[in-house]
């Protein structure tokens, strides 16, 4: 999955928006925000909006290409997850809804869980996972691991994160 | 000549009367000394001109010090200049030390300290009081046990600002989790294994459950990096549901897990980390180790022995020459 912020100009007239959105939900893209740029409107009177969205990152440009054929694109770019960590989970994971766990990460748009590794030593055991989580920057990452924390919190998870030395 | 009460007489305050005993090492420093007083719960020997350590030792061996003046009693009949306070710790009251330590400095005398408790409950006040009398507190061994710390971030380190302090406070949780990294047994198998060695108390939970941990971030927090903090403050999580299988998935990745107490503008917290295997706070064993972080020297590392009755008892000496000493190296 890719996180891609689109910056189109829309004319001021009901229904525009919705020339854009259609064809993200058809490729099965998740719209992250949408923010309108009011205060930006170009001389001819268009505001330009700023979607952010999740979508598989082969189907990028076929959707550039339908929504360029709908309105002015003014710009788009891919946002590269930049920042990531590896953070241990111990407890009952399973039991407690790993997919909702998940989720509260990589339903943020800003952060997803790249990777996962998850050992299951018996039945109705505490399990051990090690979750590898990226985000847009760092201030997000710690932003998902506070999220994450709360979640393993309400759950009764054990969340073991690494030792950061931010650098001084 | 410098007058010397030790109150608590088990393994520190017997460890600090045995290496007294060796006059000469100590005169080198101090110059002349006596110890006119040391208690245990049960009682006590005192003397204005000095008693014997050795018969002070001896007569312990064998049970209790004789029955005599309380602390309490000895704090308002005796004249000290400095009390070594080495009772057991409660961080809930910080009793009995606590009583012991504000009668000290309120009648004038410098104190020396190995006990966590007071600090804990009552840090500020008791610094504050040491102010307006003119004398010193001393507290090297409650943190890091013979590990310079306390006095290496005040006075070594001065002039600058301490960003972070990260670090392994408790020898008893690094060796259970340092076992459980060699050996891949589980957490009840290696507490067993540590009782059995005597390096885990019967009562586990006070180091297992972060507590002590905690207990020496507040000082530390307090005392070197001007927080104002309680042990309420502090974020805690012990290292008693941590599986066998976490170290084996930790080390795939090349990290290790150790229980980490962490003090930053962020925040207080003491829990299990994920550190990366080569890092110089990865030791092993009953080891303590520390990491502060500075504006200006950046990174510093100490790493040494956190308990022990002669250890603990050196950071107590060394405080003593802080307090009277001439720096020979001058
Ligand atoms: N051991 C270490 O490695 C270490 C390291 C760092 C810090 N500390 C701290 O140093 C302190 C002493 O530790 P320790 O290992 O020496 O403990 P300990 O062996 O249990 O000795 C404590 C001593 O305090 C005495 N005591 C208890 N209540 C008293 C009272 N009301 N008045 C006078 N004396 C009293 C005890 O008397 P009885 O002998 O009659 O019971 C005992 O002699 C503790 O606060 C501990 O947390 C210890």
């Amino acid at each position: 999955m890719a996180i891609v912020s689109i910056v189109v100009e829309l004319k001021d007239q009901p229904g525009q928006l919705l020339r854009v959105l259609e064809p993200i939900s058809r490729l099965g893209g998740n719209i992250l925000s949408i923010v309108h740029q009011r205060d930006k409107k170009t001389p001819l009177g268009r505001i330009p909006v700023e979607i952010s969205l999740q979508i598989d990152e082969k189907k990028v440009e076929d959707l550039i290409k339908i929504i360029k054929s709908e309105t002015i694109v003014r710009s788009y770019n891919e946002v590269r997850l930049i920042a990531t960590t590896s953070i241990m989970l111990v407890g009952h994971i399973i039991h407690t809804d790993l997919g909702d766990t998940i989720n509260s990460i990589d339903r943020t748009g800003f952060a997803e869980v790249v990777d996962m590794h998850i050992s299951m030593p018996k039945l109705n055991e505490p399990s051990t996972a090690m979750v590898t989580i990226s985000a847009t920057g760092k201030e997000k990452l710690k932003e998902a691991i506070e999220l994450l924390r709360d979640v393993c919190r309400r759950k009764g998870i054990l969340m073991i994160e690494p030792l950061n030395e931010e650098p001084v | 000549m410098i007058r010397i009460a030790i109150f608590g007489f088990g393994a520190v305050g017997q460890g600090v009367a045995e290496i007294l005993m060796q006059r000469e090492r100590i005169e080198r420093w101090i110059g002349r000394y006596e110890v006119v007083a040391v208690a245990d719960s049960r009682g006590s020997l005192c003397s204005e001109d000095g008693i014997s350590l050795k018969e002070a030792i001896e007569v312990k061996k064998r049970g209790s010090l004789p029955e005599g003046k309380s602390v309490m009693e000895i704090i308002e009949s005796m004249d000290f200049d400095v009390a070594i306070e080495a009772t057991p710790t409660n961080i809930e009251t910080g009793e009995p030390g606590l009583s012991h330590i504000r009668a000290c400095l309120n009648k004038g005398s410098h104190v020396i300290t190995s006990n966590k408790g007071p600090l804990v409950v009552a840090y500020k006040e008791l610094a504050e009081l040491a102010k307006k009398k003119n004398v010193k507190l001393a507290f090297e061994a409650t943190v890091g046990g013979a590990m310079p710390l306390i006095k290496l971030a005040k006075r070594d380190l001065a002039g600058n600002e301490i960003i972070s302090i990260k670090g392994i406070l408790n020898g008893t949780c690094n060796y259970i989790l340092s076992r459980m990294e060699q050996e891949r047994l589980s957490y009840q198998q290696i507490l067993a294994e540590a009782k059995e060695l005597k390096i885990v108390e019967a009562n586990a939970s006070y180091d297992v459950e972060g507590i002590d941990s905690a207990a020496k971030l507040v000082i530390l927090a307090n005392a070197v990096m001007e927080m104002d903090a309680t042990f309420n403050d502090v974020e805690i999580v012990g290292i008693t549901s941590i599986t066998p299988e976490a170290f084996e998935i930790a080390m795939e990745k090349g990290y290790t897990i150790r229980l980490i107490a962490e003090a930053s503008r962020d925040g207080l917290r003491v829990s299990p980390r994920l550190l990366p295997l080569h890092h110089p706070l990865a030791v092993r064993g009953t080891l303590n180790a520390v990491l502060i972080q500075t504006d200006l020297a950046r990174e510093v590392f100490v790493i040494g022995r956190g308990a022990g009755k002669i250890e603990t008892a050196s950071a107590i000496i060394s405080d003593l020459v802080d307090i009277y000493g001439n720096d020979r190296t001058n």
